[in-house]
Parts: C-alpha cells; structure tokens; sequence
C-alpha cells in the first residue's frame, strides 16, 4: 500500500502585507538584509508571517508542513548568510533565475548554530528544509578551509549539528538543486554523496534528496543511490525524461518525491493534471510499488506571487486525494 | 547606403551648428531618477481620500517629462528622452498595455525589492499605442532629437509568466509583432531613433538567435532612415560576440565601463563592422566620473570602431543613481565627448581603431 502525501520544497513568498512591511522595517539595501539578530519587532514580523504560512497548508490540506522559511532572504544560502564567520559580500545571480543572494563568504570555522533550529522550533512543521551540503557549498566561496573537499566536509559537519538540534519532524528536505545546475565531477560525486548520508544520519526522521532544474547526470545519481537517505526527488516538471531514465537505469529508493508541479509558472495545474503526472511515473518506472510517494513542487515556491503559490498549495493536496496507485 | 552596407541613419542627428568635424553622437540609455515629487504625487493619487485625481497625475507627469527632457538638453545630449518618467518598470509598463497579459502581484528579485512580474494567460495583441504620446509630448518640448527605448520582446517574455505559450521563443516572436507594429506607429509620429533593450540576453546568452529572430520581425518593413540600436548589460559578451552583428540594427549600446573595459578586446576580432554606443560611465557608483576619465574611456572606443561610429552613451538607465549625480555624469560626460572631438580634428587624438 503506498502512501501519497502532499508537501512543498519550502521557500515560500511572503504575503503581501509582509513584503511592505518587512521592507520597511529592514530596508531594501543589501546591508538591511536578515543577519540572525534581528530586532524584537521584526521577530514579531516573522512571527505572525511564519503563522500564517503555517496557516496556508492546513487549510490547503498539506500532508507535510513546513516552516515556510520566510527568513531566507538569501534563499538555500541562508543558513551561511547568518553565520558569524560568514561575511555576505556582493549580490550574485542565484542559479539562472533572475534572482540574487549575498555571496557568503567562508572566513572562519563554521562552528554550530541554532538558527535554523530555533525558527523551526517556533512553528508547527512537521517537515524541515536545508540546503542538501554538495548545493550549499557550491553557494558559498571559502577563504578558510583552503579545498574544496574540506571546505564540503565543513558544510556537512555544519548542517549535521544544526540536523542534530531539531526538534522531531516526520521528514526533512535536503535540497540539491546544484547536483542538477553544477554536477559534481569524478571524486566530487562520491565526496557529495558522503556528505549527504552524513547529514541524513543525524536524524531520525524521514530524508529525501529533493532536486531540480532538470535531471541529476548518470555518475553522480549513481553514486547519491549509495547514500542512505529515505527518497531521492525528481523534476518532472523540467525534464520528466531524464528523470524517468536516472530511475530506469539505476533503480531509485523505497520512496520518491516527485516535482510534479511547476514553482515558477502562475499556471494552475488541475488537481487531475497532477493525479495524471504521478500515475504516469509509476506507469514508466520498473517499480512494484513505492512505500510512500511525496507529491511537491518541483522548485521552492517564492518565484511564484503570494495568491498563485496558495493556489497551487489547494492543487496539491487534492492531485495528491485523486492519486490512485 | 554607406560601403559597410547599411544606410547611414547617424547624420540626421548631427546639429546644425556642431563646431567641429567629428561628430560622436551623444546619448543616453533611457531611464533617469524621478524627481522626489513625482513619487508622492503618485502616492497622493492612490489615497483615495484626497481630491488629487487622475488628471492631476497626468499633469504631474507631464511636469516630471519636461523637467527632465529639459535637464538631458541642458546637460548638452544630442538625442535625449524623457527619462522613462512615465514607466513604473521596464516590463511592467508594457505588459500593462498588451493585450493577454495579467498581474497577480509582487515576486521577490533579491532581499526585500521585488517586481510585478505579470502573467501572459491569453494570446497577446496589440491595443493601444505604447510610447506615442510619450514621444509626440517629448518632441513638443525640445527641438533635440528623441530617442525612443523599448523593451524588447525577448526581455518581456523571459521576465514574464508564461502560461499560454508552448514555449518562450514563440512568445517572444508574437511579442515582436506587437513591437513592430508600435514602431510603425513611431515611426508614423517622426521617431527616427528607436532602442530595443534586452538586459535578459545577458542571462542566457545562448538565445542571441531568439534575439536575432525577434530583431527581424522587428524590422519588418521599417524605413531605412530610422536608426535602430540593440541595448545589453552586465553579460558575459565572448558568449554573443559576434553572433549579434547579423542583426538588423545599426547600432549596439552595451554596459562596458562597469568592469573597466576587461570585455572590450572581445569586440575586436572579427571587425565589429556597425556602430558601437559605448558606456563610457558606470551607473552603480554614485561618485561622479571626471571629464578626464571619461575621455579616456570614450578613447577606449576606438580600439573597435573609428570617431564616425562612435556613439557616447552611460551604461545603462540611470534611474537608480541620485540625481544630481545623474545630471553631472551626463554633463561630464557631453563635455568629454566635445573635448575628444576637438582632439580628433586637431590631429592630437590618433585612432587605434582595430578595422585599420
């Protein structure tokens, strides 16, 4: 009997009010952006937006809920942005996206910290997100650790201590966009794929390696189908392809997360549009059954505006009601 | 036509009484700060408590049109604009007058600055003139020439939601229909100097043949004498280079200043055989160039083309420096541009110009 659950990458919009409201209590310059000590008042900001992301979910009928990760100005490099030995640089283009971040740069040891375990304690998520350690580390620039293979065994380190402080959720996300964008070469593949088993054995609770922006390359996907996570994720929004060829060619795990809607286009899919999109995977792959089919977004949702982003959030939940497997 | 093969579309923007022999074409991108008081002036036309109506708004930006035309005048360019005071935002504005497309709200650019990136949900068309009344107020209150920027439809598709069409290109070829068919309208008007910006080249460079399509729907069917230029910014140039002379244009604007002219050499080899519009001032620092510097960096130019190909242009819109800084990059930059072409006919200024 396989389980099908709703859920999302994270990264949501803010709600419109929030966007006027927190530019004007923070700025729009890239100095005003969020540093991990923010003022009481706009801790309360986040607060009540964290809520109502929260809020949103519920009432789609999400099976999983996350933090909304409201705080991530600097999107999936956020967790460095924060950091005490980071320093944020200039604005950089956040993969091809018409996007930017802070470029963080690595200064000193990236000893543990709660940030990201502290806002997922003040909400009701049953789903964390990180950025997966390989995407992280492409994110970042290093001026300490002097290699690259050290500077990634930083980064796994840093995100299995802030793993470790979480508190109990049903599933965390780790997500690898860059193992898609920047595929790791021979000896880096096998390097990013250590890195994630050893962020996901510092939890109890359900992994999946979520990816996008089109199909991970044959030896890396290889070599993450030895890291011992509970699902890799697929775009099938971008390349349903190459996705059904990586899980034709070299098997996938127990369970999968599919992408099976779009977190860059306002287009609505149908519920039954998504329905359709995930018995057509089961129909391609060489699989008996899945023990649980995670039905998402295939990108983090805050390309999308606030009112488009909940609609989907609806979508979702009733494609993954209709799912009959 | 000229012996490179394309009509010479640059003389008619000579004045009458330029007193030198070399003549390099002084420009600008498009956008300019607005003045304080437009923005509150809109902000009083949205509290619908105040008597400050819509016809009061269009008056203020008739004001903040003249204003700032007369500023481009007295800081000597010789094809000035409006300083897009009538434009919210490069795409925006454009997809508010296309048919098929719809706003659902803000999405985030970078930290806390966003963008009301529309949606197409419909087939686009053409439904009102987008820049007429723009260009006859403009041309009503100078005697200069008015250059006309447009958004191209290369850059209005990439940074739009697509949900109607099967892909982005075929967006952007209809969406290039509608640009042609404002031209004509332009064109019809007495616009003689249109510029199709393009900063989302610059993010996927590998679609220059998409560009290059768009650029022919665009000019279909428009007159010889009007002078149409290509504007991109902040791209890696070897990635389209040269790819991008086969366009239908005579000129190219491009943002070289910014990074110290390190992308300059990759204009030199082949011959860059059409106009070169050089940003000769960066845009993202607020400290004034000097005149010296800038002649300098107009010399840089002639590394590609020779004097009689040389426009004279900032890097791009100047829409985010303060501006009294905007005013006095313009007026330094004129100045310099007159002082090199003094130099040329004195024979002081020798041509290291790669086509020779």
């Amino acid at each position: 009997m396989t389980e099908v659950l709703a859920t999302t990458p994270g990264l949501y919009p803010l709600p419109d009010w929030a966007k006027e409201e927190l530019a004007e209590l923070k700025g729009h310059q890239k100095d005003d952006l969020i540093s991990g000590d923010e003022s009481a008042e706009i801790t309360g900001t986040y607060d009540r937006v964290r809520d109502e992301l929260v809020d949103w979910q519920i009432e789609a009928g999400l099976d999983r809920i996350v933090e909304g990760q409201a705080r991530w100005d600097d999107m999936l490099a956020h967790p460095l942005s924060v950091h005490e030995n980071v320093e944020t640089r200039g604005i950089v283009r956040y993969y091809d996206n018409n996007n930017f971040y802070r470029e963080p740069v690595v200064r000193g040891e990236l000893s543990p910290n709660g940030d990201v375990a502290t806002e997922l304690s003040a909400s009701d998520a049953t789903q964390a997100i990180l950025p997966g350690p390989y995407s992280l580390s492409e994110l970042a620039t290093d001026e300490h650790y002097g290699d690259d293979a050290a500077f990634l065994e930083a980064i796994t380190e840093f995100l299995a201590a802030a793993v470790d402080s979480f508190p109990p959720v049903e599933t965390l996300f780790l997500l690898e966009p860059s193992l898609v964008t920047d595929a790791p070469g021979d000896g880096e593949d096998e390097r990013a794929s250590e890195a994630i088993d050893t962020v996901a054995a510092a939890t109890d609770a359900e992994v999946v390696v979520h990816t996008y922006w089109g199909s991970i390359p044959e030896k890396p996907y290889a070599h993450l189908m030895d890291a011992d996570v509970d699902a890799i994720g697929f775009d099938f929004v971008t390349d349903h392809e190459g996705s059904v060829y990586n899980i034709q060619e070299y098997g996938t795990k127990d369970d999968i997360a599919l992408g099976v809607v779009d977190g860059q286009n306002t287009l609505v899919e149908t519920p039954g549009e998504i329905a359709d999109r995930v018995e057509w995977v089961r129909d391609q792959v060489p699989v008996e059954s899945f023990d649980t089919v995670y039905v998402s977004s295939n990108t983090e949702l805050f390309y999308l505006p606030a009112n488009k982003a909940r609609t989907k959030l609806g979508a979702l939940a009733e494609g993954a009601e209709e799912v009959s497997l | 036509m000229s012996s490179d093969g394309y009509a010479d579309t640059r003389s008619q923007f000579r004045p009458g009484d330029h007193p030198t022999d070399h003549f390099l074409l002084t420009t600008v991108v498009g956008s300019y700060p607005k003045p304080k008081w437009l923005n509150r002036a809109k902000e009083l036309a949205e509290d619908e408590e105040r008597a400050f109506d819509e016809e009061n708004l269009n008056e203020a930006l008739d004001d903040a049109a003249r204003l700032i035309t007369d500023e481009h005048v007295r800081a000597g360019i010789d094809a000035v604009v409006d300083g897009e005071m009538r434009r919210n935002e490069m795409v925006e504005y454009f997809a508010d007058r296309i048919e098929g497309y719809e706003f659902n709200g803000p999405v985030k650019v970078w930290g806390h600055n966003y963008f009301d990136k529309p949606s197409v949900a419909d087939e686009v068309g053409y439904d009102e003139p987008w820049l007429v009344d723009e260009f006859e107020f403009t041309t009503g209150v100078t005697d200069r020439p008015v250059k006309v920027p447009i958004t191209g439809p290369y850059t209005l598709a990439s940074w739009s939601f697509n949900e109607h069409y099967d892909s982005e290109a075929e967006l952007a070829y209809e969406l290039a229909d509608l640009v042609n068919t404002e031209i004509d309208a332009l064109v019809e008007s007495g616009a003689r100097y249109i510029q199709i910006d393009e900063p989302a080249l610059a993010t996927t460079p590998d679609d220059h043949a998409i560009v290059g399509e768009c650029l022919e729907h665009i000019a279909e069917g428009i007159p010889e004498d009007v002078r149409l230029g290509l504007h991109v910014c902040y791209g890696d140039y070897s990635r389209i280079y040269p790819e991008i002379l086969d366009m239908p244009v005579h000129e190219y604007d491009l943002e070289l200043a910014n990074d110290g002219y390190e992308q300059l050499e990759v204009f030199t080899e082949p011959e860059f055989d059409k106009d070169l519009a050089l940003g000769v001032v960066d845009v993202h620092t607020a400290e004034v160039e000097t005149v010296e510097e800038i002649k300098a960096n107009i010399e840089r130019g002639f590394e590609v083309v020779p004097p009689e190909r040389l426009t004279v242009s900032p890097d791009c819109g100047l829409k985010l420096l303060p501006r009294d800084a905007a005013y006095r990059k313009m007026e330094n930059m004129v100045q310099a541009a007159r002082e090199v072409e003094s130099g040329l006919d004195a024979g002081e200024i020798t041509v290291g110009y790669a086509g020779e």
